[in-house]
């Protein structure tokens, strides 16, 4: 029964993460892929929750310095040294 | 249940014969994601840095007492999680940690402000949108300004929720390596996931001011 009941957009959109880890409900994958084809504001949020995660994966640091670099490897080198 | 990748196997073999090759490009493969989740734990670069160094020595220090119970890189998370949340205790600036604060916090999803949704009775269109997102602008998400947002609103998240968004998006750790790393059910992992992401994506949308009315 509650397969058949339309999705509505606060219930998209609290199940938004569900969907994108594919750990949604066949049933209700069904009625969130129908929803999005209907609603253009609901299909906005979707390519927002993606552009966030994207963006965030873009969020960058630099890597660790050569001299930090060069004292790891050492570190590495001496581990197995007796002491 | 996370089973540890075939080549981690061969890439631990290597590294516990010596092969400093392999540790190095270990070394230049994961720092910027360390890095990138240090920061959250401290307050400054320096200190970042630090806590990223101290990661490679007890990896170092570990191999050979690494059982392969979990990936390699869940292992070197979790080693760098640990420093980084004494390092925060000790700089005065952790938040805490425990889920069940998170789950206490009262926010549960309504990072969307409830408003947002027409109600449950409306005779037309119930628990639609009442003020719709509507499309960010092309390159909006590069700028100085929206990065600054995107950080500061990920710095802002409940501890928890802070360290699976960071894990999973901007290191890119699987579900299975994030439950792992922070000792999370799969159930919970999902729902801190979606509570931060909802948050940091309601945060952009507020400076760029892109929301309309639906009706």
């Amino acid at each position: 029964m509650n397969a058949a009941r339309k999705m509505t957009c606060r219930e998209l959109v609290d199940v938004i993460t569900e969907y994108l880890e594919g750990t949604l409900a066949h049933s209700d994958r069904a009625r969130f892929e129908e929803h999005l084809g209907e609603c253009r504001y609901c299909a906005t949020y979707l390519d927002q929750m993606r552009e966030t995660m994207v963006a965030l994966g873009e969020l960058c640091e630099d890597s660790i310095s050569a001299e930090a670099r060069a004292e790891l490897v050492e570190a590495f080198r001496d581990r197995r040294r007796p002491a | 249940m996370e089973r540890p990748a075939h080549t981690d196997s061969d890439l631990l073999a290597a590294l516990r014969a010596g092969d400093e090759a392999a540790f190095a490009r270990l070394v230049d493969d994961l720092s910027p994601g360390l890095a990138r989740m240090a920061r959250l734990y401290v307050s400054t670069e320096a200190a970042a840095d630090e806590v990223v160094q101290e990661t490679w020595l007890g990896v170092v220090r570990g191999l050979d007492g690494f059982e392969g119970r979990s990936s390699l890189k869940t292992w070197i998370f979790r080693i760098l999680i640990n420093i980084a949340r004494t390092r925060g205790v000790r700089d005065g600036r952790s938040l805490p940690f425990s889920s069940a604060f998170d789950a206490a916090d009262g926010h549960e999803d309504d990072a969307l402000a409830p408003d947002r949704f027409l109600a449950a009775d409306h005779d037309r269109y119930p628990r639609h949108w009442a003020i719709g997102p509507t499309p960010w602008p092309d390159q909006a998400l590069e700028t100085a300004e929206t990065i600054g947002v995107i950080r500061g609103a990920v710095k802002g998240l409940p501890g928890s929720q802070r360290e699976v968004i960071a894990l999973r998006d901007m290191v890119g750790c699987s579900a299975a390596e994030t439950c792992t790393a922070l000792g999370l059910s799969e159930a919970n992992q999902r729902v801190l996931l979606h509570r931060a992401r909802t948050r940091v994506r309601a945060a952009i949308e507020e400076t760029l001011g892109t929301m309309e009315p639906t009706l």
